[in-house]
Formats: structure tokens, sequence, C-alpha cells
């Protein structure tokens, strides 16, 4: 309220001149400008609500049968219709949207972890240190990650969904690293790490406390759109059997069940498609808008100008 | 420019060895031949298990160094791959499925390479008007939806099509009609026609991909000083813009392309197990289920060839563009 008051109590060209603002301030600014961001918070937001709270706006839960609707389609009963046993859907839809939602938010923070923390060490420790992170990560980058992700589930039969996500985060960080750890290279040669360098600062500490915040806002943009490829992940890995499996129930798993029977009885398919993309769209939206307002050399974040100077940081990536 | 590519060359072929030693390592120790053929009926005895999995080099009681040895020393000396866990060629399978995936592979990543680069350069010089951000919605639209459901809504779109029309409007299952009669001109309109929806579930999704990356270096070349150089001194916009500054956005992109056949290929195995083509990809998923280790492992060495084949075709496009790396 007192920004607004200061603000209009400024002749407009003070306000260009005035002092830069808090950095928070500034990035939530571009945000909010960046429709695409709140349209996709928004879209988010809702679909957590469904995911959490759709459960208790049903008396049906995800597994008991209704013996009296079979296969019924969307009514006042059963919203999103009735599968083959007579279970209800829409509580199998939300059901499998919190998974899938739990499933993607657990691997793109722990692959954001463990990229972060490789990248890092090999990009400031250099020499032996970096060839043979690099060389691990030219290794996991060899095979599509779904073959190895393939090969390994059967044995996680027994070990649940938390396994999986492990899995998943295992061969999700590879490419994030390499970012990183050529973000970490040019870091390193800056005043501030030399500086705490001379001070006599461990090179943990270093990094945790001078490297990473300086990653930060890459770290962050890529953690937003992990989310949506770690679901995009899971759903396919389910779909073919190699995820989640009955009787717990994913967005895949959903779709696998229902996608022989779409042609005559779409509400068993397209109701848990539409979800997923709905929700990736989401997420996408909002990793866009925050790169653009987060990453200071990005395409939105300034007001175009005639003459572009040529972006360095952009290519070293 | 040689000295460099050779030492990419060299460092690929390192990264193979390792990496299929630790493949195959991975599928001796998760997958479990020993229960196949226990759960065969009548029940054979233990040793004529052990016969069978010894004579397939798939006996979990041999040290995997010492199978792993006699399967690379077959597999360097005679090209063979081994044999299946129904005791027929691995070398033979691969054969006939090379064929089906790659014509998958190629003409999918390729045209989805070629539409996005196209589009993102196109998107940029018309930044902001309505055909950049038609554009630039659709791939978002894209980018959200994975490559099996994008498949599996293009195949119930055609048995939708197909039940409003009443016959079969775009074929949905296998890579060629059986039992096709006539020239050599039906064949390859069946070819093609069977091609359509897999070819476009996998292209749609790279013309996205990349159209979003290649609008970005675009945008960041069109305003050079360079490019208005190349204006200044006589060349027209359209000229400038595809000598000067496609050249230059490409470059970036060049990695892009080794590392979008990761995905290309993942996606391959799902458009085959969708479409029913018979490709690497469906076998992958079968063998997995049969707990065949030495086709997994063919499947595994075909991924890696294709996918360093890839880096390094991207290595050499980054050398022949970019005359700093050759140096």
């Amino acid at each position: 309220m007192t920004t607004v008051i200061a603000e209009s109590s400024i002749p407009a060209p003070a306000v260009e001149d005035a002092a830069p603002a808090g950095r928070l301030r500034l990035v939530l600014g571009k945000m909010l400008a960046a429709r695409g961001v709140l349209v996709g918070a928004v879209i988010v937001l809702l679909l957590f609500l469904l995911a959490f709270g759709g459960p208790f706006l049903t008396p049906w839960n995800y597994v008991t049968p209704d013996y009296l609707a079979i296969r019924q389609p969307p009514s006042g009963q059963h919203w999103f219709g009735t599968n083959g046993l007579g279970q209800d859907v829409f509580a199998q839809t939300v059901r499998g949207l919190q998974k899938s939602l739990i499933i993607g938010l657990l691997v793109a923070l722990f692959s954001t972890v463990v990229a972060s923390l490789v990248g890092a060490c090999a990009g400031y420790f250099g020499g032996w240190t970096d060839r043979a992170l690099t060389f691990l990560v030219d290794l996991m980058l060899v095979f599509p990650s779904f073959l190895i992700i393939t090969i390994i589930s059967p044995k996680l039969r027994g070990a649940g969904w938390i396994a999986f996500v492990a899995l998943l985060a295992a061969f999700n960080w590879m490419i994030t690293a390499r970012v990183v750890r050529s973000m970490t290279r040019s870091l390193k040669e800056r005043e501030f790490v030399r500086a705490a360098e001379f001070m006599g600062v461990r090179p943990l500490r270093i990094i945790v406390r001078h490297i990473l915040p300086n990653v930060a806002s890459f770290l962050i943009t890529d953690a937003t759109i992990a989310v949506g490829a770690a679901v995009m992940s899971e759903t396919a890995l389910s779909f073919f059997g190699f995820g989640v499996r009955a009787p717990d129930v994913s967005l895949g798993t959903l779709l696998a069940a229902g996608t022989d029977q779409a042609p005559v009885f779409p509400w068993l398919f397209y109701f848990a498609a539409a979800l997923l993309v709905l929700f990736v769209l989401a997420i996408n939206l909002i990793g866009d808008g925050l790169r653009d307002a987060l990453d200071p050399t990005s395409e939105g974040a300034r007001p175009p100008r005639k003459s572009r100077t040529r972006r360095t940081s952009r290519s070293s990536k | 420019m040689i000295r460099y590519l050779a030492k990419r060359l060299g460092y690929y072929a390192a990264l193979l060895i390792v990496a299929i030693f630790l493949a195959y390592a991975l599928s001796c120790t998760a997958l479990g031949p020993r229960t196949y053929f226990e759960a065969k009926q009548p029940r054979p005895s233990a040793a004529s298990v052990d016969r069978q999995l010894t004579a397939l080099n798939i006996n979990d009681h041999t040290p995997v160094v010492e199978r792993f040895g006699k399967w690379s020393k077959d597999l360097v000396l005679h090209a063979d791959l081994g044999r299946t866990i129904h005791n027929t060629s691995v070398n033979a399978e691969f054969g006939r499925r090379i064929v089906v995936s790659l014509r998958l592979l190629l003409i999918g990543s390729l045209l989805g390479m070629l539409l996005g680069v196209a589009g993102g350069a196109w998107s940029a010089v018309r930044q902001y008007r309505i055909s950049d951000r038609t554009l630039t919605l659709v791939s978002f639209v894209l980018l959200s939806t994975p490559v099996f459901l994008l498949a599996l809504l293009l195949k119930n779109g055609a048995i939708a099509a197909k039940d409003a029309v009443g016959h079969e409007v775009i074929p949905f299952t296998g890579y060629e009609t059986p039992g096709l009669s006539g020239g050599i001109g039906a064949h390859l309109a069946d070819w093609g026609l069977h091609l359509l929806l897999p070819t476009l579930s996998l292209a749609l999704g790279g013309l996205a991909m990349y159209s979003r990356y290649q609008r970005g270096t675009m945008l960041d070349v069109l305003g050079s000083d360079y490019l208005r150089t190349a204006e200044a001194k006589g060349l027209t916009r359209n000229r400038a813009l595809l000598k000067h500054g496609l050249r230059t956005a490409i470059i970036p992109m060049s990695t892009m392309f080794a590392y979008s056949f990761l995905g290309i290929f993942t996606g391959a195995t799902f458009t085959e197990s969708i479409f029913g083509w018979h490709g690497m990809g469906e076998w992958f998923i079968q063998a997995i289920n049969e707990q065949d280790i030495n086709s997994v492992v063919a499947v595994n060495l075909f991924a890696a060839v294709v996918v360093l084949a890839s880096g390094f075709l991207a290595d050499v496009l980054h050398a022949a563009l970019d005359p700093r790396v050759r140096s």
C-alpha cells in the first residue's frame, strides 16, 4: 500500500532512476506481469486442491466397486462415470492425480539436489574430480534412461512407489548437472569466490554458501520443468506396467486401463488424459515465466531494445 | 578438425565399451532366466535347466565377467549377438527389427528437427505476431503431452474416423497391409500411409521442442551487429538471415540434437508398442517380460550406438558450423 502512494507521488522520470527495488520484488513483479505464470500457478493450485480435497468430495473411494453401476457414463452419482468393475472413476482419477503429483514433486526435488551437488563439485574442483564426474554423466547419458529403469523395475516390485521415485530421480539429473558445472566454472573465477578462498573458507562451504545461491535461479526454473518431465516419465512407465502398480493407481495406470475402451467408453480415458496434459502444461507455463523473470539474460526479462548485445551466457549452456 | 573429431570418437568408443559392460551386468543381475526355464511344464530337472542356461550363456552360476567375456568375444570375432531365450538367433531378430525401427526413428527425428528449426526461426523473425503466438501455444501443448499419450490420441482419432466412415481411412496397426497385391507403387503408398501416424507422434514432439529452442537462439542472433553489417554490405534481409543468422543460431542446437535422441528413442519404443510395429522397442519390452538377457543387451547396444552416433554427428555439425572448434 505504501509503495503505491510513494510511487504515485514521485514524478514519472524519477521512478525510472529510482534505486533498484529489492530483487524479490523485481522478480515478483516480472512474474505477475507474465500472464502465463499466473495462469499456470492458478491451474496447479486448483489441481492440487482437486487431488487432495477431491477424495473428500465423493462418498466413493478408488477401490470399492458399485455393482449397480458397471461402465456407467458420468452422472450425478458418479461424476466421471464408472469402470468395468463398477469403481468410481472420479475417485480413481483424483487418487491417481495425487500419486502422480507427489511422484513428480519428489523426483524433481531429489534430482535437482543431486544435479546441483555433482555439477558444482565437478565445476569447482576441476581436475580428476571433474573428469570422473563428467565421465559418469556421459556414461549415464549413453542409454535412454527408460531402458535402464525398465530393466531394474521388476526387481523393485515389492519395494513400492518410493523406490520408483528414487529410480526416476537417479536417471534424471545428468543434463542439469552439466549446466551447473559450466556455470560453476565461470563463477569460480569471480572475486567473491576468490576472496572466500583466500580467507580460508573450506571448499564445501564455498559451494553451499557462494556457488549454489548464484545458480539458484537456474535450479528453480529447471526443477519446475523437471516436475512436469517427471510426471510424464512416471505416466509413461506406469502405462507399460513398469512404474506404479495395482492396487495403487496413478494417471499412468488409469490411462493404461482405459486406453482399449477409449473409443466406446471415453470417460475411462479422457479425464485422466486431460488432467495429465493440463498439469504438465501449467507447470511448463510457470517454468517458462520463471525463466523469464529470474534469468536476466532471457528474452522476456527486458523490454525489447533496438540492438541486443550478444549474450554469451546463453550460448555457454 | 580431423584431430578434434578423432579425439571425440575415441572418447565415445571408451564410453560405449564401459556402458555396454554395465548394461550387461545390470541385465544379468536384474533378470532371472532361470525362473523362466523352471516354470516350464513339465518341470525340467535342475541339471537340464543348468545345461540349457549354459548353452545360451546366461547361466547365473557363471560369473558375470566370464559370461561377458564370451559374449563380447563372439560379438567382436563373429559379429554374433548370441541366442535368444527361445534358442533362436539374436542376430536374425535384430536384422528384422532394425529395418522397422530405423525407418521410424530416422524419418520421425529428421522431420521433427527440420520442421522445428524452420518453425522456430520463422517464429523468431515474426516475434509477437499471431503466427508466432500460435506456434508458441501449439508447441506448449505438444510439449506437455507425453509421446505415448500423443500416439494414443492419434490412434483413437484414426479409430473414430474408421467408425465414422465404415472402413479404415488411415491405418493404425503394423507397418504394412499383409498380403497386399499390386506393384511397387501400391506398396510404397501403403508403407507411407502406415508410417503417417507413428511418424507424426514422434515428429510433433520434436517440432515443439526444437522450435522453442530455435526461436530463442534465433532471437539472440537477430539483433546482432554482424547481421546488420551483412545487410549494410548489401545482402538482402532474407539472405543475411539465412547465411549469417540461421547458421549461428543452429550452433547451440547441435548439442540439443544429440541429447534429444535419447528422448526420441524412448518415444519410438512407446510408439512401436502402441501402433503394433515389430521394432526394437517392442522387442525390448517383450524381452524384459521374458527374462531374455541376450535380447535385452542387444537392444541396449543398438540404443547406445544410435545415441553415440548422433552425438558424434552433432560434433561434426558443430565443428563444421563453428570454426573456433576446429583449431
